[in-house]
């Protein structure tokens, strides 16, 4: 009774927390403006499948994508143990499921074994190479601290929730052996396809009472990684894991050349070229003047909403960042820290949201204290971090707000970049000709 | 040019009642720019070999805006813009081809949006297409016969519109070796010029990024280096010279290496 008591808590509190956690992730995500991306939803649909499903662009480097696969793949079929889990824990049964489904049950956890052997090999080798391989990408500057942490973190509890499930499987079977065991089954094996082997070859031998607390440790100590991890996941790159399906399924379609025209822009250019205009004119009945919206993005509530989903969603794997052409060639930007810094700030504005009132105004802003100008100077636009990008993140969209907020509402150009602006106001081309000199290449030899 | 071709301007064109299947929109680079306007001259005297009806804007085309929209000036981007866009309707144009990936990309994706819709079409492309229906000829054992050939990919043709085929389709008719580079077609890697950067210094860092991209060219011991833009082909004849390669590897535009294979 006791037993079931402690689990009940614990899952509420569990399902509580995270269930607070995705409000807060959700109401984030929300302080980003409106883009549309309802349309083309079979487009959207398939390309959610093959990208964060069939993890399409993991697989351009084979090695780490199969690895990443078993982590994956042991993840998902994991989580289905977690209905068993819930139903026993808050019915005192013992494998709910392994009369009824039978021969069925078996290959499920058979599955989830294998898979976790093979998580198991996965998660080793990662370790090794996020630590001890000098893998440039793991060790940029935005890679110290917690999310240095974060990454080995996530692969030590790898290890421990394996250990327990082999630990709970591999103790029930030696008591099914002596018939010792609570679970309802016929014959004296479970024949799980690892810990049938495994089982005996280390438990073989214990007493019984000393299976049965060795169970129920391998048992609590899985669920309680499973909830802690439901729980540490919004605070982690981890949670890549939920948000890879929503953030690739509201991907941008177009083509990636493609930049935002800016409606607030052409309107006013358009009045400029329209004689009949009245710039002074009353606003028409009923509508009152709405307050001029900012030229590109100075914080992340000028961002798009999709902009903010896919802050959330970033790996930090820094694919992005090596393939960069402006980080690999020492400048300061790193696509990766864009999104991360994007992240960090959402974090930061809506805390203070909650805590200090919808109005609280921090005096910092994502332009300036978290990106730098010179990063996003460094930028070519080239979008290799867009196509590289696991999870189909867009770090160049953020860029270029960020650029048109300093250039049209700051005036911040660098000198060059102000003469070809002006070149092309004056004379229609980036450099100093003149329009009449256009067609002479057609009379030159 | 050899023969000197007449090139008719869209104006010319509409006084006499005419107009071109293909408007030939050459853009900065090729009409002001000394290599650039070598590439412009190449893709006419395809067009012309091949009997393509086109015309050109001449003085009345101007900036697609496109470095003013990646510096962040939305403003400039947007008066070039509707300029043009009210300029292209008014000739009522229909099919244009470019040798630039920048205008190519603007005119594309971002000009129907705002009441300019076209169809728009890249000079590699064009030219795989008439090479297709035969209509450009190489003659055989010519200048590129055993020669090896590296293609660069334009970010705002490769990655930006998922143009891969094309460029490589051309070059493989020129009877020479094709050679990838480590970084190739989506992987691969910007000549630096894009953004806007070709307007500016390169912020601080260890390297400029076409000496970095060049060096993935030098490493195929290629003869050519094979550009589809007008930037590429700056950016990476500056890292040849860099190196001081300019004797053993060219670099040439796609449509220059045609005409020349095509003896046009
Ligand atoms: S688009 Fe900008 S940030 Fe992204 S890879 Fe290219 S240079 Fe780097
Ligand atoms: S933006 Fe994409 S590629 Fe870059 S670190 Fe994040 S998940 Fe990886």
């Amino acid at each position: 009774m006791i037993q079931i008591i402690v689990f009940a808590v614990l899952l509420i509190f569990t399902f509580s927390f995270f269930g607070w956690n995705i409000y807060k992730v959700i109401s984030n995500i929300s302080m980003g403006k409106s883009v549309d991306r309802s349309d083309r939803k079979s487009e959207r649909l398939k390309t959610m499948l093959l990208v964060a499903f069939g993890q399409k662009k993991m697989f351009q480097n084979l090695l780490p994508a199969v690895l990443h696969f078993f982590i994956y793949a042991a993840f998902v079929i994991t989580s289905t143990e977690l209905i068993e889990i819930i139903i026993d824990g808050l019915t005192g049964n013992h494998r709910f499921f392994a009369k009824p489904l039978g021969f069925f049950y078996v290959v499920v956890v058979s599955t989830i074994e294998l898979l976790s052997v093979l998580a198991f090999i996965a998660t080793i080798i990662f370790l090794a190479r996020r630590n001890l391989l000098k893998v440039p990408r793991f060790h940029m500057d935005e890679m110290t601290g917690w999310p240095k942490l974060d990454g080995n973190i996530i692969l030590y509890l790898e290890i421990l929730l394996i250990f327990c499930i082999f630990t709970m499987n591999g103790t029930d079977e030696v008591m099914l052996n002596h018939g010792w065991s609570h679970a309802h089954v016929d014959g004296n094996s479970f024949g799980f396809a690892v810990s049938s082997y495994l089982g005996p070859l280390l438990f073989e031998g214990l007493d019984q009472s000393t299976l049965e607390i060795l169970e129920r440790i391998g048992w609590w100590g899985h669920l309680i990684m499973v909830f802690g991890f439901l729980n540490y996941l919004p605070y982690s790159k981890h949670f890549h894991i939920l948000l890879a399906f929503p953030n690739t399924y509201y991907s941008n379609l177009n083509n990636k050349g493609q930049l935002t025209n800016l409606s607030n822009v052409k309107t006013e250019v358009e009045n400029m070229f329209d004689p009949n205009f009245d710039p002074y004119a009353a606003p028409p009945e009923g509508e009152t003047l709405a307050e001029p919206e900012r030229f590109g993005a100075k914080d992340i509530q000028d961002l798009t909403w999709k902009n903010l989903m896919d802050a959330y969603t970033c790996t930090e794997c820094g694919r992005c960042s090596s393939a960069c052409p402006a980080n690999q060639t020492g400048k300061k930007l790193s696509p990766r820290k864009i999104m991360m810094d994007t992240r960090d700030r959402m974090v930061e504005v809506g805390e203070n949201k909650r805590k200090k009132g919808k109005d609280f105004d921090d005096g910092k802003s994502l332009l300036g204290d978290y990106i730098s100008e010179e990063e996003l100077w460094a930028c070519t636009s080239c979008n290799a971090c867009v196509q590289q990008c696991p999870v189909n993140i867009d770090p160049l969209s953020i860029i270029v707000d960020l650029r048109r907020y300093l250039v049209m509402e700051e005036s911040k150009v660098p000198s060059e970049l102000a003469g070809m602006l002006t070149n092309i106001e004056n004379n229609g081309a980036p450099w100093q000709f003149s329009p009449t000199d256009r067609l002479n290449w057609a009379n030159e030899d | 040019m050899s023969e000197k071709i007449k090139i008719p301007t869209v104006a010319e064109l509409v006084a006499n009642n005419e107009s071109p299947d293909f408007l030939f929109w050459v853009g900065c680079s090729g009409s002001f720019d000394d290599r650039a306007k070598k590439i412009t001259k190449a893709i006419v005297k395809i067009l012309h070999h091949c009997n393509i009806k086109f015309a050109v804007l001449g003085t009345e085309e101007s900036c697609t805006g496109d470095p003013a929209k990646r510096a962040g000036n939305e403003f400039a981007f947007m008066m070039q813009a509707i300029q043009n866009i009210q300029l292209l309707n008014e000739y009522k144009v229909k099919k244009i081809i470019t040798g630039c990936p920048h205008c190519f990309n603007t005119l594309k994706n971002e000009y129907p949006e705002l009441g300019g819709t076209f169809e728009v079409i890249h000079h590699t492309q064009l030219i795989n297409q008439l090479i297709r229906k035969g209509k450009i000829q190489m003659k055989g054992g010519g200048a590129f016969k055993g020669k090896k050939i590296t293609f660069h990919d334009p970010c705002y043709l490769g990655r930006a519109n998922d143009i891969y085929e094309a460029p490589r389709e051309v070059l493989e008719k020129l009877d020479s070796e094709l050679a990838e580079m480590k970084r190739s077609k989506s992987n691969g890697l910007c000549c630096g010029a894009g953004g806007a950067q070709m307007f500016k210094e390169a912020e601080k860092g260890d390297k400029e990024i076409n000496i970095e991209r060049t060096e993935d060219a030098i490493e195929l011991k290629p003869d050519f280096i094979a550009t589809g833009c007008p930037f590429c082909n700056t950016m990476m004849t500056d890292g040849v010279k860099y190196f001081e390669k300019e004797s053993e590897i060219k670099v040439m535009d796609i449509a220059e290496l045609i005409s020349n294979a095509a003896d046009l």
